[in-house]
C-alpha cells in the first residue's frame, strides 16, 4: 500500500482550536510538511505570538518557546545566534508583528538575522476581538473602527512585504495567500524557500501571508476567500519581493 | 428636573459610559483582553457622534500612554485603559504622567500577568505600578467602577497626578449589573471643565518634564511624595460630593461592613470584597463576630483611616489576590502590617494569597479560608 496523504511529523495530534474556515490551520499544515521534506524536525525551533496562533506550541512538534506580544523577532535573534546550526522560527500575526512589534521585525530585518518569519496577515487583531491592525484595509469595518477605517484619523495599511525588502540584511521576502489550492501550493513553496534560504546563511527571511478571519470580518468561510481574493490581494500584490542570490 | 436613569450593563460599559459622561477629549489605546471591551464601547460611542472624544488607536501600550501625556500636557481631559502585560508595557511612561504631573485617568482592568499566559483576574498588574507615583483606586462593583471614574478626574486635576482605577477582568468587566447613571447636569456640576494651569501654548511658550540637575530633581520628586500624600483629603471631599449630588456612596479611602463590633477582620479588594461580605454573614451565622474592611484607595494607603476603623484587639485575616516576590504573601498585608507598627500593637495580621490567575473566590471558600486562618 502507499500513503498519499498524512499528517506531517513536523505536527502533534493535537486538534485545531481555530475557527471554522480560519485559514491559520493551514499555514501550521505548510509548515509542518516543509519542515518534513526538508527533515528539519528534530532541529527546527519556533516562537509563538500573542494572538490567535498563542497554542501553535501545542500543534508543532518541534521545540517553541512563547514570546511576549511582538517580541518574537528579537527572541528568535537570540536563539539563532546561540545555536546556529538550528533551524530557527517565528509564527506571527499583522498585530503582533506590525503593531506593537514593528521596532523588533524592522531591525531584525535590518540585522539580516538568519531566522524564518511566517507573518500571517489577516488584516485584524483576530484574538481580543477583531480590532483594527495595521493592516487593516481603508473602509474596514471592525470593532474599534465601526463605521471603517478611515485614513485622516487611522492612516494607512502596512505594507510589510515592500517595507523589509527595502532593509539590505532581507534575504528572502515574499507575500503568497492561501484561499485558494493554487495559492496554497506557491505558500508551501516560498515557506520552503525561506527555510532553505535561512539554511544557507544568507539573510532574513520572510513570508507574508494573506489569511482569512472569517469571525471577526463577519464572513461565512468561502465568502471569507472570496474577500481574500478581491479586496486583499488588490491591496497587498502577491508574489517576491526580495530574493538574495548565493 | 431630570432624575437618573438605571440600566444593565457590564463593568466595561459602565466605564465607557463614565468616560462619556466626564466629556473626556481624547483616548488612546491599544486592545488587550480583558480591557478591550471598554475601547470597543467608547471607538463605537465616539463613531456614532455620541461621545465628542478622539480616539487614537496607536501600536502598542507604551505609545497609548505617551500619546496620552501628550494630550494631557496639551491640555486636554484624557482617558486610557488596559490590563496586565499592558499596564507592565506602559511602566515607563507611567512615571512620565506621573513626573510631568499630568492628571490622565485609566482603568486597569485587572489581570494576571505573562509568564506563563492567563487571561483571568489577580491583582498582580497594578500592585506591580506602586512605585509609579500614581493614586490608585481599587473598585469591588459595576457602578463603583463609573463613581470611582468620575472622581478619579476630580481628585487626578485638583492635584496634577494622574490616576489608575481599577477593576476585575471578567468577574466585573464582564458581568451585567444594574447601574445608575446620574443625569449629565449633576455630573458636569461635581466635574466641571478642566482648566489646567499650565498647557502647551505656543501663545505662552513653556516646556515639559525637562532635563534637571540634582538640587531641581530632588525637589519635583519631594513634591510629587507629599501631593500622593495630600490627596487623601480630596479622595474624600469627591466622595462625600458625589454623594451630596448623586446619593451615591461607595466608601471614600476605605469601605466597612459589619466592622464596628468585629473580633475578625477580613481585609481585601476588588470584587472579592464584594463576595466576602456575604462570607462575613456566613461567619456572622457560625458565631464568628466577623467584619470587613476594604481599602477602596490602594494608594497613598489610607493610614489613618485604617487605623481608626479597626477595632480594638482585632484580628485582621488579609487575603492577597497577588504576591510580595521576596515576602512571604501578600502586598497589601505588608502595607497593612507597616502602617500598624508602633501605632497599634494590639492587632494581630494574618495573610493568605489566594485567587491567582482567576481561581474562583467565592462566599463558602473565603469564609472556610478564614476560619483555617484563625488557628495559624
Ligand atoms: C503588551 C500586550 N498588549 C496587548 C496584548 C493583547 N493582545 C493579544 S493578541 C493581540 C492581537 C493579536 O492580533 P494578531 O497579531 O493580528 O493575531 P491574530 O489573532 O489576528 O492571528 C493583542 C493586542 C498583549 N497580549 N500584550
Ligand atoms: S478569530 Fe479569526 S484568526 Fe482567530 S481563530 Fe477565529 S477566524 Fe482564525
Ligand atoms: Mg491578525
Amino acid at each position: 500500500m502507499k500513503v498519499i496523504a498524512r499528517r506531517p511529523e513536523s505536527l502533534t495530534e493535537a486538534k485545531f482550536h481555530y475557527c471554522p474556515g480560519c485559514t491559520h490551520g493551514i499555514i501550521h499544515r505548510l509548515i509542518g510538511e516543509c519542515l518534513d521534506e526538508l527533515n528539519l524536525r528534530e532541529n527546527a525551533i519556533g516562537i509563538c505570538p500573542v494572538g490567535c496562533a498563542v497554542l501553535a506550541y501545542e500543534y508543532f512538534n518541534c521545540d517553541m518557546l512563547e514570546a511576549a506580544h511582538g517580541r518574537a523577532p528579537a527572541i528568535a535573534t537570540a536563539i539563532k545566534r546561540l545555536q546556529p546550526n538550528n533551524t530557527v522560527f517565528t509564527y506571527q500575526g499583522d498585530g503582533d508583528l506590525a503593531s506593537i512589534g514593528m521596532g523588533e521585525i524592522v531591525h531584525a530585518s535590518l540585522r539580516g538575522e538568519k531566522i524564518t518569519v511566517v507573518f500571517v496577515n489577516n488584516a485584524i487583531y483576530g484574538m481580543t476581538g477583531g480590532q483594527m491592525a495595521p493592516t487593516t484595509l481603508l473602509g474596514q469595518v471592525t470593532t474599534t473602527s465601526p463605521y471603517g477605517r478611515n485614513k485622516d484619523f487611522e492612516g494607512y495599511p502596512a505594507k510589510m512585504a515592500e517595507l523589509l525588502s527595502q532593509n539590505e540584511g532581507s534575504a528572502y521576502i515574499c507575500r503568497t495567500a492561501v484561499n485558494n489550492p493554487a495559492n496554497v501550493i506557491k505558500t508551501k513553496k516560498a515557506i520552503k524557500k525561506a527555510l532553505q534560504i535561512q539554511q544557507q546563511g544568507l539573510g532574513f527571511t520572510m513570508v507574508e501571508i494573506l489569511s482569512t478571519c472569517p469571525t471577526n470580518w463577519g464572513l461565512s468561510p468561502l465568502d471569507a476567500l472570496d474577500w481574500v481574493e478581491e479586496k486583499m490581494i488588490p491591496y497587498y500584490p502577491l508574489g517576491e519581493f526580495k530574493v538574495k542570490e548565493d | 428636573m431630570k432624575t437618573a436613569q438605571v440600566i444593565m450593563d457590564t463593568g466595561a460599559r459602565a466605564a465607557a459610559l463614565a468616560v462619556k459622561s466626564a466629556r473626556v477629549d481624547v483616548v488612546p489605546g491599544y486592545p488587550i483582553t480583558p480591557q478591550t471591551s471598554i475601547m470597543e464601547a467608547m471607538a463605537a460611542m465616539v463613531e456614532n457622534g455620541e461621545m465628542h472624544a478622539r480616539f487614537i488607536p496607536v501600536e502598542g501600550e507604551h505609545s497609548a500612554m505617551a500619546a496620552a501625556v501628550a494630550a494631557s500636557a496639551a491640555g486636554a481631559r484624557v482617558f486610557t485603559a488596559t490590563s496586565a502585560n499592558g499596564l507592565l508595557y506602559m511602566h515607563e511612561v507611567l512615571h512620565m504622567a506621573s513626573g510631568g504631573r499630568l492628571p490622565v485617568v485609566m482603568c486597569n482592568v485587572n489581570r494576571g500577568i505573562f509568564a506563563p499566559w492567563t487571561l483571568w483576574a489577580d491583582h498582580q498588574d497594578s500592585f506591580a505600578q506602586r512605585d509609579t507615583g500614581w493614586i490608585q483606586y481599587h473598585c469591588s462593583s459595576n457602578q463603583e467602577v463609573y463613581n470611582t471614574i468620575l472622581q478619579a478626574f476630580r481628585v487626578a486635576e485638583q492635584i496634577n497626578i494622574p490616576v489608575m482605577v481599577n477593576f476585575d477582568g471578567f468577574a466585573i468587566s464582564h458581568c451585567l449589573m444594574p447601574l445608575t447613571l446620574p443625569p449629565q447636569e449633576d455630573i458636569d456640576r461635581f466635574l466641571p471643565p478642566h482648566e489646567p494651569e499650565w498647557r502647551l501654548d505656543p501663545a505662552q511658550p513653556s516646556s515639559f518634564s525637562n532635563v534637571t540637575n540634582a538640587s531641581e530633581y530632588a525637589p519635583f520628586r519631594q513634591m510629587l511624595s507629599d501631593d500622593i500624600m495630600a490627596s487623601i483629603p480630596l479622595v474624600k471631599q469627591a466622595a462625600q460630593e458625589y454623594k451630596d449630588i448623586t446619593g451615591m456612596w461607595d466608601g471614600d479611602t476605605i469601605d466597612t461592613y459589619r466592622l464596628e463590633d468585629a473580633e475578625v477582620v477580613a481585609l481585601a479588594v476588588n470584587s472579592m470584597a464584594a463576595e466576602l461580605r456575604l462570607s462575613i454573614d456566613i461567619l456572622r451565622q457560625q458565631g464568628i463576630k466577623a467584619g470587613l474592611l476594604r481599602p477602596r484607595l490602594v494608594l497613598p494607603f489610607p493610614a489613618e483611616d485604617i487605623i481608626n476603623a479597626l477595632p480594638q484587639n482585632a484580628q485582621v485575616m488579609v487575603l492577597d489576590r497577588n504576591y510580595n516576590f521576596g515576602h512571604p504573601g501578600g502586598i497589601l498585608a505588608s502595607e497593612l502590617k507597616s502602617v500598624l507598627f508602633g501605632r497599634r500593637n494590639d492587632i494581630t495580621v494574618k495573610n493568605r494569597v489566594m485567587g491567582i490567575g482567576g481561581i474562583d473566590l467565592t462566599r463558602t471558600y473565603m469564609a472556610t479560608e478564614i476560619r483555617a486562618m484563625l488557628d495559624d
